[in-house]
């Protein structure tokens, strides 16, 4: 396969993506299916940032939500304490969290495997428990209360619901297609190359430390917008998005979706939204019917949706092939 | 943040001990909690994600069956039996299946069992805060050591604790099983070549592992109020103890727990809100100057 011809289709389905959601609508008025598109843009964002190091890269971090988090705090406080623009919050949430990334990067990626894991981990608790503490500037467990305030800029006003809703839809459609773009370029290879066989790749003259560290700090940056589009949409932040529970949900998403098909996370964030809406409703026990669906998943399906359809399409496409 | 406290503490007596005391039966119950998941690890390469919930199911077994019985070491057994036996089932049903899987199929094994075990707590008896009360046998005045208060019930538990450790290291060392289950940690494929039954083994660790947890649950029931949520608060207390102390490291384990103890009980008097943020930073500093943990050994691939 062509770059460029690769690099065109990718474009052609963003573009393709963005039309279909403008489309929603018009179709229908529903606040409620509006809202899910915006929230599975925010976590479909921060899941598919999780997989550049999960899926592409080999890193199993248990702590990613700490740059979700840094991301919605830091584009919540700039709004509400300073007079900035929404375009520069926005940059300077990537920004700190790009900072953020490369210094606990720095010191996570030398470790290996599940020392790597429980690293992300305690530097998440870390920074929940600072988020936690620092009432005065982060209003401890309460979050960022009182809303976060959307000037207009560029014509373009966020409080307004479904400006709201495509600017989320465009945001998430460009990100998806920015990480799609790295990962297949030749950082993209060499990162897989680092994952398959760190050895080898050091053999051949490659910098494994840096690349690592590179797909730590991108991933950090994309963490971290899909933390902002989500401060956008509750208009606050709150402890709970740098939690756990937070990155483990991200890899429950990924793992539903399946790690190894780029949209994989995307599907598995929107399985798992709608699921959690369908039981929240329908019963108390939230936690034994996710857990037993989980069970369900991991025991009986073994790999992730996307995985799954993939292979049963290839396995189509070679019965075609055969006289 | 008040330094200032911690400071004087450190320079009365009566304060030191009162601290220790505390710091002390914290690092036990951590470490009856986390010597199981490290020997899980050690043996299997698996990181058991249910074993708070074990640590939860010991704690409520253990108030049900006094309630019943009135008998407090009747109700601690049966807890370590129990939950040993769940752990059983727990390996035989679930974590077999996912030994050849992902790492990540593992945790999401695990992850559910924690979601179910949650709610299956809420079910039986209810989510509010249980407290157990302390059993007659120890409603005795307390200790007093220089001046510092130390309830007879702490002496128990530290005891207690030291027994179940001394136990623990006499099988490891001695006896026919424990050899065989540090043979399995260095080298399962090696062991399975001279004729041992690891399946039986890994099986047998899980129960282990459910005992230790379960008893450490059922110790922790007099001084610790339980709401369903309870597991997870020691799960991720018992990794920051494996991790320093090196993950597959029984004694790495007595060591992090204590320390983790002593940080928890003198923090709280330092910088309350921030006793989290301190053992978080424990662990960051020990990774980055031995990524293996204090006693841990080069990382099997």
């Amino acid at each position: 396969m062509k770059p460029h011809s690769s690099l065109r289709r990718d474009i052609l389905w963003a573009v393709a993506a963005i039309l279909l959601l403008s489309a929603l609508p018009m179709l229908t008025q529903s606040r409620v299916a509006l809202d899910f598109v915006i929230r599975l843009a925010a976590l479909g964002i921060f899941a598919s940032s999780l997989n550049i190091l999960v899926g592409y890269g080999g890193m199993v971090s248990f702590g990613h939500a700490m740059f979700f988090g840094s991301g919605a705090y830091v584009f919540g406080l700039l709004l509400q304490k300073t007079e900035t623009s929404i375009p520069l919050a926005f940059l300077g949430a990537i920004a700190f969290s790009g900072l953020l990334g490369l210094i606990i990067g720095a010191i996570c990626v030398r470790l290996k495997e599940i020392y790597f894991s429980f690293l992300t981990l305690a530097f998440q608790m870390l920074i929940h428990s600072v988020i936690l503490t620092w009432t005065s500037l982060t209003g401890g467990d309460q979050g960022l209360m009182g809303g976060i305030p959307r000037p207009p800029f560029f014509g373009l006003n966020l409080a307004d619901h479904t400006s709201l809703y495509f600017f989320a839809c465009v945001i998430c459609v460009l990100s998806l297609l920015l990480m799609r773009v790295i990962l297949q370029s030749p950082f993209g290879a060499t990162l897989r190359m680092v994952r398959d066989n760190a050895e080898r790749a050091a053999f051949l003259g490659i910098d494994v430390w840096r690349i690592k560290l590179y797909a730590f700090v991108f991933a950090s940056c994309m963490a971290s917008v899909g933390g902002v589009l989500m401060a956008l949409f509750v208009s606050g932040a709150f402890p709970d998005f740098a939690y756990w529970t937070m990155s483990g949900d991200a890899i429950f998403m990924i793992m539903m979706g399946g790690l190894h098909v780029f949209t994989g996370p995307l599907v598995g964030a929107g399985l798992l939204l709608l699921f959690n809406d369908v039981i929240t409703r329908t019963t108390q026990y939230h936690g034994l019917a996710l857990g037993l669906a989980v069970l369900l998943f991991a025991l009986g399906f073994k790999r992730g949706m996307m995985d799954f359809c993939i292979e049963l399409l290839r396995k189509i496409i070679r019965k075609g092939d055969q006289p | 943040m008040n330094p200032q406290a911690l400071f004087e503490c450190f320079s009365s007596a009566s304060c030191i001990v009162t601290q220790m005391g505390t710091g002390l039966i914290i690092g036990s119950l951590l470490f009856l909690v986390a010597a199981g998941l490290t020997l899980i690890f050690g043996v299997l390469g698996i990181v058991n994600f249910a074993h708070g919930s074990f640590y939860m199911l010991g704690a409520y077994l253990v108030l049900t069956v006094y309630k019943l019985t009135g008998y407090y070491a009747i109700a601690v057994v049966t807890a370590g039996i129990g939950v040993g036996l769940f752990g059983l089932l727990f390996e035989r049903f679930l974590m077999r299946r996912v030994y050849k899987a992902d790492v990540l199929m593992q945790l999401l094994v695990c992850y559910a069992v924690v979601l179910i075990m949650d709610d299956i707590v809420k079910i039986f008896w209810g989510a509010e805060f249980l407290s157990m009360g302390m059993p007659e046998a120890f409603q005795a005045p307390p200790f007093f050591v220089a001046g510092g208060v130390v309830p007879v019930f702490y002496v128990y538990l530290i005891g207690a604790a030291i027994l179940i450790a001394l136990a623990l290291w006499a099988m490891l060392t001695f006896s026919r099983l424990g050899k065989i289950i540090r043979a399995a940690a260095q080298n399962p494929t090696m062991t399975s070549a001279l004729g041992v039954n690891t399946s039986l083994i890994y099986a047998a660790v899980f129960a282990f592992g459910g005992v230790l947890a379960g008893l450490a649950g059922g110790l922790a029931a007099p001084v610790r109020s339980m709401s369903p949520g309870m597991g997870f608060s020691i799960l991720i207390e018992s990794f920051i103890v494996t991790v320093i102390g090196g993950m597959g490291s029984v004694s790495g384990a007595l060591l992090g727990a204590l320390m983790i103890g002593l940080i928890r009980s003198f923090g709280t008097i330092g910088f309350p809100l921030f006793v989290e943020g301190l053992m978080f930073l424990a662990m960051v500093l020990i990774l980055i100057l031995r990524p293996n943990g204090l006693l841990g050994k080069e990382t099997r691939t």
